[in-house]
């Protein structure tokens, strides 16, 4: 065969199996988003909102209990995980972006956001399930907690590295101290930048099951004591599809079907933020 | 750029400059303790978790416990062999299936998707990564395994299966609640991860180089195989390892299509365990001490694993960022 020829035909293989290989990856994404889609709709009334669980073989019920429970463990989580993770990276990106330290932890969180998530679950299980002797709501949101904040902190070193230092400058020119910089200028230029940062970790958190199967553990009552066990969507979804019922199995899509609707709308809302905030 | 430094400030002796000196400090202890945070749930999750395991690892060892396969409650005998095969043979079946997809994906984005629909076509892939894993393993539960059981599996068994020795891996009863499975599922999972990594560092190659190549005559794919691949290959392993070190730890999506059965299994549509779906299925059932000390140390070797496993990836891309 003609040499060029031959490299001709291979351009053209090498390149149609990359176009496969694209077409692969949108497949498995419409595929799944359509598979949720389709079973869950059917499942999304008005009572799935309003009414607690019945017991299996009564008609009707919802899953009230399990999305109050979710806001619950993650408003927990957020108020915890928030400060710390706006905080810590301030000192990353301002006070210690010099230090090796700041180095150091810098490069841990980001070992962290990719940690497994039912490790946190069995670590907070030993600190605040195993010494209080039962499953608790606030233990869920520590878990949660712990999670989001590596995830804040890098977004809001980065964020807050993106402000021109000629800004903090002009600032320290005038007579500023640096706390007054960081509050006034840094954190007004990099706002859009660090919320977007909390609504990604929220998106994060929203759909963590596994270190919650040990700290709030799941609740078919409807509570809002967070020093008893608590319910959450995702262990209620972890439950339900594992259990015989159909009805259950419904009511799991369902509840897919909000968890990812929600969680891909604020992922999506978050990208559209940085793209208008960032465009060049 | 010069640091902004407060000696600037100290020379001039403003009334309340003692004042702000002090709030300065006060916030930035505040911030410093923040930061700390990750450091000492780092260290608390080490020292917490050794602890807690101190009982097996006493009895066990280490060595005999991760090379023991029997798991047996009842008599108090475990040994991580089987969960950590399940772990390994997994992550690498996934890896195998994920890689070659993602490195496809890049290069389509890269080098021949129209500029219109490249950010899309990134922000989809991406995407994947939003799910949660849950859907996943429930979407595998209900959606994908019966595919695999009554489609993929028999077919496979019918054409692979026949290789010999190759074909062992396809034996038993093709279920859906398997091996196979939940590497598909793994696979998919990780695709985002490999595939931005990739697209970032292809995006890196100097236009320059591209361009000396066309313009002795090279085609397309020789541009790709033999500059940009080559330019780019660290950034491309350490976003592998990233993925590897995911993988590891999934556990929703896996917990849902792998059967949890102690074993080690030969064919790939056999049922197993993960370190992972272990912990999920078991640890709230451990009735003895015994038992739960056993499940602790199991979180401690995986915790070991995907940390050394991140840690290594960041020092690659690391090296990479300073050559």
């Amino acid at each position: 065969m003609n040499p060029l020829t031959k490299r001709k035909i291979q351009n053209k293989v090498a390149l149609s199996l990359s176009t496969l290989a694209a077409a692969i990856g949108l497949f498995w994404l419409f595929f799944i988003l359509w598979d949720v889609f389709r079973h869950g709709m059917s499942f999304i009334t008005l009572d799935l909102f309003t009414k607690d669980p019945v017991p299996p073989g009564f008609e009707g019920g919802g899953l009230r209990n399990a999305f109050v429970g979710q806001i619950l463990i993650t408003l927990v989580a957020m108020v915890i995980g928030i400060p710390i993770g706006v905080l810590g990276g301030t000192f990353l990106s301002e006070y210690g972006r010099h230090s090796k330290l700041g180095r150091f932890v810098s490069t841990l969180s980001d070992i962290m956001v990719s940690t497994p998530s039912i490790v946190i679950g069995t670590f907070v299980y030993a600190i605040m399930v195993k010494p209080i002797g039962h499953f608790n709501g606030w233990a869920g949101g520590m878990a949660l907690a712990i999670i989001m904040i590596p995830v804040v902190i890098r977004t809001t070193e980065d964020m807050m590295s993106l402000v021109p230092w000629s800004l903090r400058e002009a600032a320290f020119a005038l007579g500023a101290p640096y706390y007054k910089v960081i509050t006034q200028v840094v954190y007004r230029g990099a706002a859009t930048g660090i919320f977007t940062g909390i609504l990604l970790s929220i998106a994060r958190v929203g759909g963590e099951t596994a270190p919650l199967l040990f700290t709030s553990f799941n609740n078919s009552f409807f509570t809002t004591n967070l020093n008893d066990s608590t319910p959450s969507l995702t262990v209620t979804i972890f439950q339900y599809a594992m259990g015989p019922y159909d009805d259950w199995h419904g009511m799991a899509w369902a509840a897919a079907l909000v968890i990812t609707a929600a969680i891909l709308l604020v992922t999506i809302a978050g990208r559209l933020l940085i793209k208008w905030r960032y465009r060049s | 750029m010069p640091p902004p430094g407060f000696s600037m400030f100290r020379g001039i002796n403003m009334a309340n400059q003692k004042v702000k000196d002090y709030k300065d400090k006060i916030f930035r202890a505040t911030t410093f303790f923040a930061a700390m945070m990750v450091l000492a749930v780092i260290v608390g999750i080490f020292l917490s978790l050794a602890h807690q395991s101190l009982p097996a690892i006493q009895k066990f060892g280490f060595f005999r416990f991760i090379s023991t396969p029997t798991w047996d409650p009842v008599h108090e005998v475990f040994g991580a062999a089987s969960s950590l095969y399940g772990t390994i043979v997994t992550t690498v079946l996934a890896m195998a299936i994920a890689i070659p997809v993602s490195i496809g994906i890049a290069i389509f984005i890269t080098e021949m998707c129209p500029g219109f629909l490249k950010g899309a076509m990134g922000t989809a892939i991406e995407l994947l990564a939003a799910i949660p894993s849950i859907i996943y393993g429930m979407w595998g539960l209900f959606t994908l395994a019966p595919i695999m059981g009554d489609t993929v599996e028999p077919f496979l068994q019918h054409t692979i299966g026949k290789v010999p020795y190759l074909g062992s891996l396809f034996s038993g009863t093709p279920l859906g609640i398997d091996i196979l499975t939940a590497s598909t599922i793994l696979s998919i999972m990780i695709i985002p991860f490999i595939a931005s990594i990739a697209r970032d560092t292809f995006n890196l190659t100097p236009q320059v180089l591209r361009e000396s190549a066309y313009a002795i005559g090279a085609t397309r794919w020789e541009v790709i195989r033999n500059v940009v691949m080559p330019y780019s290959k660290s950034g491309i392993f350490g976003g592998i390892v990233i993925a590897m070190g995911r993988a590891l730890g999934e556990t929703m999506a896996v917990a849902f299509v792998l059967g949890n059965k102690h074993q080690i299994a030969r064919s790939l549509l056999d049922a197993s365990s993960t370190i992972t779906v272990t912990l999920a299925n078991e640890f709230t059932e451990a009735d003895s001490d015994m038992y739960m000390a056993s499940l602790f140390y199991l979180a401690l070797i995986l915790f070991a694993m995907s940390f050394l496993t991140l840690a290594a990836a960041k020092f690659i891309l690391k090296e990479r960022a300073k050559s």
